[in-house]
């Protein structure tokens, strides 16, 4: 009966997030207000726009293997994309969205065809360069576009009128909702078509695949365009829940929690990565919130989560989507034998 | 021409910290295979050691715990983490991303996040005239710190039977192991000197820019990284000279051009030098 309803886990859990807006259910402990207060919805797209982010870039490291430590570039172009385009230039949203994201792949596409000459930590020290460039191209301020260390706030009067204001909320929420089930959709057909195969191929033994007659380096393009442009989907939305930008999301630190959520939740699984994302993102939340309360070095969230996070890695190694298939096997052994 | 002479010692005096804390990193990686994240908390560790011992002990004493302390971080994060993690270099590098993220936060949480005066020697605060221009001291210091390190680095790597262990090492690891030599212990060792010398960069930095704060290290992490990467992973020689390429490109076109002009021509560089040279100026190369 239930393996039978396994394969609708994910739609019956994409409906209880869609229908969730409606319960005035408070759950003490994990949330402030009930499910339908402002604070909480605010909170959960936060979270979900992470999990779709943290898929997104697992789609590079799970999948493909490329330990890029420059996401944040392309989340940032995304963010800083529409920001710029609603609040400088007066452009309708959507089409300032679809803008934002094109230009983004296409620098993706730029960037990734230099980076993606260069293989294994070169890499990495690659993307990690670009991505810095960006963060000080966009502290600088230039031109007056992006705000410089204060960032960049939303344009309130370009936006339709149900994306703002507190009690418009919840239509944030199911944005960013979409915005995750976009990131699965994208990337669990990558994983059921031929490109998917090849990617873990690719992270497994690239000269095997090119061995086989294909390019690596054109698949590891098109990887790498795709993570970019579901990161600047990413950047949109957040720029949206979070009602602008600040240059926090052009740092190296954005990057290396990415890293950091796709480890927790396990990298190159189905599910792991998004798990990890909303995970990270509910947890570095309300420890920032409960910060004060807690002794010591508790009260700061990157304590506890990079303590969290080697402790995952030395002891839990294929992060939380690993935990359920151990947990399985134990009660596999434990199970009486019949016969 | 007196700008030109202040721009060189400058940028030379930039050059010597990311020298300390990249000869380091790249000895490390060249060795045990990480790329450590965590350098930029013994940076720190060097630094707020020496920060809070100053008024007890003294300034040289309180350099010397510093540097000691800075040491200590190194080789314990080797024995406790990097260790049992042997020849898994991805996990080797989340665990240290980890560590760098929860270590500046204890810092912060023991410090607070604002940045804190520095104290320096009264001489290093001092002015001299060089060709027409008026230099700080302090940019000798630097200087002539890492001018140091690297002759005693060199000589330690070329003179003693663990320097010879860790050359071996660094150009082949497997071989050296195959002759019945614990490399490991070298691991600990180049963990321990990279400690010591980003704890001498943090302190040193501490006096140039006159204040420390929990974040400096991961942003002169990063120049580091780029310096490696340019010098060539594994070569001390190489990182001092990449080090001084991009001290210089950076002051240089800081001030000549427009601002932040110099950090973007540093990454510039180090892209061109990995398209044309993937090994890096002098090195192995550069794979995972």
């Amino acid at each position: 009966m239930t393996a039978r309803l396994k394969p609708f886990a994910p739609l019956l859990a994409l409906l209880v997030a869609a229908v969730l807006p409606w319960s005035t259910l408070s759950v003490p402990g994990l949330f402030d207000g009930a499910l339908n207060s402002p604070g909480t919805l605010q909170l959960l797209a936060v979270c979900l726009v992470f999990g779709g982010l943290a898929l997104g870039y697992d789609l590079l490291f799970g999948r493909a293997g490329l330990l890029s430590f420059g996401h944040a570039l392309h989340v940032a172009a995304g963010a800083y994309g529409v920001d710029i385009l609603v609040s400088h230039y007066g452009w309708p949203l959507w089409s300032a969205a679809l803008t934002a994201v094109l230009a983004a792949a296409v620098l993706a596409a730029l960037l990734g065809s230099v980076a993606l000459r260069t293989s294994g930590i070169a890499f990495s020290m690659v993307t990690l360069a670009f991505a810095q460039v960006a963060q000080i191209t966009v502290n600088r301020d230039p031109g007056g576009l992006t705000g410089g260390e204060e960032g960049l706030p939303m344009r309130t009067s370009g936006l339709p009128a149900g994306l703002v204001g507190v009690l418009n909320t919840v239509n944030l929420y199911w944005l960013a909702l979409a915005f995750l089930t976009v990131v699965v959709l994208v990337v669990h057909t990558i994983d059921r078509a031929p490109l998917g195969r090849t990617l873990i191929g690719l992270r497994d033994d690239e000269r095997r695949i090119a061995v086989l007659g294909l390019s690596p380096y054109r698949l590891k393009l098109v990887a790498f365009v795709t993570a970019g442009a579901l990161a600047a989907l990413g950047g949109v939305t957040y720029a949206l829940v979070a009602g602008g930008v600040s240059p926090h999301i052009a740092s190296s630190e954005l990057t290396l929690s990415l890293i950091v959520m796709a480890v927790l939740g396990g990298a190159g699984t189905r599910w792991g990565a998004l798990l990890g994302g909303i995970l990270y993102a509910y947890l570095d939340q309300r420890l920032a919130r409960l910060g004060g309360g807690l002794p010591g070095p508790f009260g700061q969230p990157l304590f506890v989560l990079g303590t969290l996070f080697i402790l995952a890695v030395y002891f839990v190694p294929g992060g939380l989507a690993g935990l359920s298939r151990r947990w399985q096997t134990l009660l596999g052994s434990l199970k009486p034998r019949t016969g | 021409m007196s700008t030109v002479v202040l721009l060189t010692l400058t940028g030379l005096g930039l050059a010597a910290l990311y020298f300390l804390i990249a000869s380091g990193l790249s000895l490390v990686f060249g060795l045990a295979g990480v790329l450590n994240f965590a350098h930029g908390l013994f940076l720190s560790v060097g630094a707020y050691a020496t920060w809070w011992a100053a008024p007890h002990w003294g300034l040289p004493a309180a350099v010397a715990f510093g540097v000691a302390a800075a040491a200590a971080t190194g080789a314990l994060v080797e024995l406790v983490l990097i260790r049992p993690l042997y020849t898994r270099h991805t996990e080797q590098v989340l665990v240290t991303v980890g560590l760098s993220l929860a270590g500046v936060a204890l810092l912060q949480s023991l410090w607070g996040a604002d940045a804190r005066i520095f104290p320096r020697p009264a001489w290093a605060a001092e002015v001299t005239g060089v060709l027409g221009a008026s230099v700080p001291v302090d940019r000798y210091l630097l200087i002539g710190a890492a001018v140091l390190v690297l002759l005693a680095l060199l000589a330690f790597l070329r003179f003693t039977r663990y320097g010879l262990i860790i050359r071996a090492g660094v150009e082949n690891r497997a071989m050296v192991s195959a002759l019945g030599i614990d490399v490991r212990i070298a691991f600990t060792l180049v963990f321990a000197i990279g400690g010591a010398l980003a704890g001498l960069a943090g302190i040193l930095g501490g006096m140039y820019f006159s204040a420390i704060s929990p974040g400096q290290g991961a942003s002169l992490l990063i120049f580091a990284f780029i310096v490696v990467v340019i010098g060539g992973l594994g070569s001390v020689t190489g990182s001092a000279i990449a080090a001084v390429a991009v001290g210089l490109l950076q002051q240089f076109v800081n001030y000549y051009g427009a601002p932040g002009a110099g950090d973007v021509s540093v990454v510039v560089l180090l892209a061109a030098v990995l398209l044309t040279r993937p090994a890096g100026v002098a090195g192995k190369v550069a794979t995972a």
